[in-house]
């Protein structure tokens, strides 16, 4: 259920402004990759072009190619809906359906898949809650809304409705940045969970937690602002925090800028 | 504790604090005017309203306590008469059954043009046709029903035909008296198309408020347009579309030129939809206001006070509705 991504010369505008410019990495299955960079860098504009959410911004477009193993997401007859669906995202803010019930909002995607049975359905949510450590939390009030949850257990909930479908890759937009310490580390422990089963790409500002979750970790950095940002290198997360490759990278760990 | 009771009630000054409550002092008055101001408003509005109620049970209580007939059950309209006999029947009727034929018109199309005007056309078309949307509104009620008596009746009625031809064992659709479309479904017709604009904005709002996040969570699932609109635009507009629905069946409700231009009333309660006939509270009074003599008016006033409440009800309803959903409104997301 996990599959290693290959990203060659990867631009991208929102309109005429370049926001990214010529990246080019390679993501190993079953781990996670970590990018960090200060604001502006584009790491979150490339984590969205990893499942085709950067096109639906107005202006915003995509040059160069990704592979999923061998299928370019961006080749000419691939639905950029099927690479949604195999490919999942969890946001910055919590941001379960509202209006909907815990259970119907894990149950969302298998139902947007019309595959799922009923008998399924109420399988795959209880294992999904259970992927997301959330199950024994909610169990007793699976029909009550999702949205009365807290932060912390809204984001699992969101991450139980990611997995629900059995996507190859999970993308996490600062999946932490809107929660308290204690949620933050469930999340995190939850993170060194599910990367055996999935290909996982965080972005994060934290780069303690760069340090503690990733396997390999990406930096991006920019020339100056409204300069498209770059990848300045991707390497094993504890070389990249004691030993950088490269100057800019040592100095954004260290803390002299950014 | 003792020690600490000067720190508790500080002695009296004589002298006035200086500083900040001097120079504030202009900014202290302007808030006291401010305040009677929108407070006095406040109980204007509470006035008003008492005294419309008041004028219209004081009148409406003097007419049915002359009213021979049952003021709920009759069904014919002839306080002049002697006995005095009048009753409501048919105007609540005719009114619900016209409005009920506007609302199931008009809803649907106004969420369709909503959801197009706010997800679907392109922005630069997307203003101008919101803007022409607003201007329907802007037609006064007259105007629509001179068009529909000289331009839809006529239409309409190879419409009837048509469907009494077809669907004449729906009951509804079913023509008994052969006639010009001057019925309940022109008039429903009619009342759809005024309502369609104050519908359609109010829902093109709720539509755009939706938070781009709620709309993300389901395109990353892998959702189509068409599902991102029932995932997360739907749910989160329902209860607006509710109060816009809410808002156009009390402009139904109460409309009157437009009825009164294109129906021919008649004091007859009937569902064959496309036989000419019944009336609304409101084109009533405007037909019969002219020539009534003082009992005729205090029973017009009384079948005012009945579309009243009924509006009230209605209105209640709607917020009855919002607000069982609160739990799901999406307000704490």
């Amino acid at each position: 259920m996990a599959k290693r991504i290959d990203v060659s010369g990867l631009t991208a505008y929102y309109g005429t402004h370049r926001a990214i410019d010529d990246i080019s990495m390679t993501v190993e299955p079953r781990s996670v990759t970590a990018f960090i960079g200060p604001s502006g860098c584009g790491k979150s504009t490339f984590l969205r072009t990893l499942n085709r959410m950067h096109e639906v911004t107005p202006g915003g477009r995509v040059e160069g190619k990704v592979l999923l193993d061998d299928e370019n997401l961006y080749g000419p007859n691939v639905d950029p809906v099927a690479v949604r669906r195999t490919v999942g995202m969890v946001f910055q803010r919590p941001n379960p359906f509202p209006t909907m019930s815990i259970f119907d909002n894990v149950a969302a995607g298998l139902r947007l898949n019309g595959t799922a049975r009923k008998s399924d359905l109420a399988e795959t949510v209880e294992k999904s809650l259970k992927g997301a450590n959330l199950w024994n939390e909610v169990k007793d009030r699976l029909n009550k809304p999702g949205s009365g949850l807290s932060g912390g257990q809204q984001q699992r909930l969101c991450i139980a409705r990611a997995i629900a479908v059995e996507p190859q890759v999970l993308l996490m937009d600062e999946p932490c940045s809107a929660l308290d310490p204690i949620s933050t580390l469930a999340i995190e422990d939850l993170i060194g969970e599910l990367k055996e089963r999935f290909t996982i790409v965080i972005v994060t500002h934290n780069m303690q937690q760069a340090a503690r979750v990733s396997d390999r970790t990406a930096f991006f950095n920019l020339a100056a602002v409204g300069q498209p940002g770059k990848l300045v290198e991707i390497d094993e997360t504890e070389r990249i925090f004691a030993n950088p490759s490269v100057q800019a990278t040592e100095d954004y760990i260290s803390g002299r800028f950014g | 504790m003792a020690s600490t009771t000067p720190i508790d009630t500080p002695p009296a000054s004589p002298v006035p604090p200086a500083g900040p409550s001097s120079s504030s002092s202009t900014g202290r008055a302007g808030d006291k005017i401010f305040s009677g101001l929108s407070r006095g408003s406040g109980i204007l509005l509470l006035v008003v309203m008492a005294s419309i109620a008041g004028f219209l049970t004081y009148r409406a209580a003097i007419a049915i306590s002359k009213d021979q007939g049952n003021f709920f059950t009759t069904f014919d309209w002839s306080p002049s008469a002697n006995p005095p006999v009048f009753g409501i029947a048919v105007l609540l009727f005719g009114t619900i059954v016209s409005s009920i034929i506007a609302m199931v018109i008009a809803v649907p199309i106004a969420v369709g043009i909503a959801l197009f005007l706010s997800h679907y056309a392109p922005r630069k078309v997307a203003a101008p046709l919101a803007y022409v949307v607003d201007l329907l509104a802007a037609v006064p009620s007259i105007i629509y029903g001179i068009w529909g008596a000289l331009v839809l009746v006529p239409y309409l009625g190879g419409l009837n035909v048509w469907l009494d031809q077809y669907f004449s064992w729906t009951y509804v659709f079913d023509q008994t008296q052969p006639g010009v479309a001057r019925n309940m479904l022109t008039v429903g017709i009619l009342l759809a198309i005024m309502i369609l604009p104050i519908v359609t904005s109010v829902s093109r709002e709720v539509f755009l408020q939706v938070p781009r996040m709620n709309e993300e969570a389901a395109l990353a699932l892998g959702a189509t347009r068409w599902e991102v609109i029932r995932l997360s635009v739907l749910p989160f507009g329902r209860s607006g579309v509710i109060s816009a629905s809410m808002l156009g069946l009390g402009r139904a409700l109460g409309e009157t030129m437009a009825v009164a231009t294109v129906l021919s009333p008649n004091y007859l309660i009937s569902l064959h939809l496309l036989d000419p006939g019944g009336a609304t509270f409101a084109q009533n009074i405007a037909a019969k206001f002219d020539e009534a003599n003082p009992l005729g008016r205090d029973a017009l006033i009384a079948s005012g006070l009945v579309l009243f409440v009924l509006t009230l009800l209605v209105n209640g309803a709607a917020r009855l509705i919002i607000a069982r959903r609160k739990e799901y409104s999406g307000a704490n997301a």
